[in-house]
């Protein structure tokens, strides 16, 4: 059975700002990130749509401490988007600095942007990743 | 069904970056559990290894093959376990059912590890594997993060503010150095105050250095036979009475449930309903706190405390000797230190020695009949328990 919606279809939808999940005929709900069957009811008749890109920050971090051959990076913000279609991403989030990021950033509402991940020796090329700012 | 007991355990001391290689390590453990079990290495049926990076720690992937061979458990099935950090306790739950079936009689499980000598940089990489790779790795995920975001959801959901939970949260570490410090097997053994743990470094906000437990090396391993084999060898058997595993997808997918871990309470039941057992008869228990807040976390989802309380309870003393359930007296992974693959049979290690009043004075539960582990795999990934019963 064929992959609905593949990560490379994802990550270059992202690229261009869009975020794509798959509609459960079942039960309605959206998954995102795509699966083969929905992770509410496990049927697999899923079609592609597209989200509207915007959401609200339900959780975030600031990382300190990062991986080996990301450590230009640091700090950055980690966020975790509800998105207004339902399901939660996780992505960055932009023009706010890292250093201040207080719990006032939860309920906060905010857009879809991307940065690519270049990839590393592990990770099998690159990867698209929301980037999201805070909307105005 | 067969009843299982543990007949031995053997573990070498949970460290820093060190030179033995993850066989020697793995040998030194198993060849202490067969010592305290009267067994011999031909005795032996079937290894069940936890190891999650030693291909990334030392080149050296299929350890189970070499370690069996190494310790002159020539030719018998090996088989490795992988669910990161709660990948011991995998092979530990396999290997019983393997017992319990009747298939075998004799069993070593356990698992090794060497993640201190990767170095932060390369151990916080190949942790970062246990999060999603495509999805949520880009980023810039890394295991701290995980649950300094779900810190920042515990706050938000039960109204604690930040500062009250730092301070709760402070206390779990504080507890389990106290604990780890009279533990000769702990990688770090000092004591640290309130203070210290608040001015610690931050590493992923909020969480500070002395919120996270360490990168470890260590080994340890348990000898499980089935009932008939530990009349024969030993007044002291340790029963397994219930296991429960579970798995979770990527952390953004575990939304509702966030910050709580819906896997665990799935495990948890498991094990609960098989012994026939409900969280308060649980005397000890050693649980992942693999961070401050995963503490406040799992010992509500293990129904030891209500949701959002957990944190009150450990300032209290709740979670200590003499409270309502005395937790980590190993000094978890905190203090005892985390050498992933080999963790979850450290927790087994600890409950065992406590049942036999084989441990320090100062970290001693008095007549503890009924214990529990706990250990959690990425960001639940992969959740496992274990109940264990005095058998004499």
């Amino acid at each position: 059975m064929e992959y609905k919606l593949t990560f490379k279809e994802y990550s270059e939808a992202l690229k261009k700002n869009k975020v794509l999940g798959l509609k459960c005929q079942e039960c309605g709900w959206i998954n995102v990130p795509p699966k083969m069957a929905c992770y509410k009811c496990a049927s697999p008749n899923l079609d592609v749509v597209e989200m509207s890109g915007k959401g609200k920050i339900q959780t975030f971090t600031t990382a300190f401490v990062t991986s080996e051959g990301r450590e230009d990076e640091v700090p950055y913000i980690i966020v975790l988007v509800e998105l207004d279609e339902g399901p939660w991403i996780m992505g960055n989030l932009t023009d706010v600095d890292p250093n201040e990021a207080t719990m006032e950033l939860i309920d906060k509402r905010v857009k879809i942007g991307h940065k690519v991940f270049p990839g590393d020796k592990y990770s099998a090329g690159e990867g698209a990743r929301p980037l999201f700012s805070l909307e105005t | 069904m067969r009843k299982v007991a543990v007949v031995g355990v053997g573990e070498t001391r949970f460290s820093g970056a060190q030179e033995k290689t993850e066989v020697e390590l793995f040998a030194e453990a198993a060849m202490d559990a067969l010592n305290e079990s009267s067994l011999k290495p031909k005795d032996i049926q079937a290894l069940f290894l936890g190891n999650v990076l030693g291909d990334f720690a030392e080149g050296q992937g299929m350890v189970q093959a070499f370690a069996a061979e190494n310790i002159g458990a020539l030719n018998i099935p090996a088989s490795r376990y992988e669910g990161a950090c709660a990948s011991a306790s995998m092979a530990i739950r396999d290997a019983f059912m393997w017992v319990a079936s009747g298939f075998y009689d004799i069993v070593l499980a356990g698992g090794v590890e060497r993640a201190a000598t990767m170095g932060t940089p390369l151990a916080t990489r190949t942790f970062a594997m246990f999060s999603d790779a495509r999805y949520e790795y880009p980023s810039g995920i890394t295991f701290p993060a995980v649950f300094a975001m779900l810190a920042h959801l515990y706050s938000k959901k039960y109204g604690i503010p930040l500062k009250k939970l730092k301070e709760q949260m402070a206390a779990v570490s504080v507890q389990s150095y106290k604990y780890g410090m009279f533990n000769p097997k702990a990688h770090l053994r000092k004591e640290v105050t309130m203070d210290k743990v608040l001015n610690s470094f931050m590493v992923s906000s909020p969480l500070q250095l002395h919120d996270c437990c360490p990168f470890s090396d260590g080994a340890s391993v348990i000898v499980l036979v089935s009932e008939e084999k530990a009349k024969k060898l030993t007044n002291k058997p340790v029963y397994i009475t219930g296991v429960g595993q579970s798995s979770s997808g990527p952390l953004s997918n575990q939304q509702e449930y966030l910050p709580r871990l819906r896997a665990r309470e799935i495990s948890a039941k498991q094990a609960y309903d098989m012994a026939g057992l409900t969280p308060k008869d649980i005397d000890i228990c050693e649980l992942h706190d693999c961070f401050s807040i995963a503490s406040l976390i799992a010992a509500e989802s293990l129904g030891f405390f209500e949701f959002g309380k957990a944190g009150e309870a450990w300032e209290r003393g709740e979670a200590g000797l003499g409270g309502k359930v005395a937790i980590n007296l190993s000094g978890g992974l905190k203090a005892k230190g985390h050498p992933i693959g080999a963790t979850g049979a450290g927790q087994v290690y600890e409950i065992v020695k406590q049942f036999r009043g084989e441990v320090e004075p100062e970290r001693q539960a008095e007549g503890a009949k009924i214990g529990m582990t706990d250990t959690l795999g990425g960001d639940a990934g992969t959740l496992c328990n274990l109940i264990l019963q005095r058998g004499w």
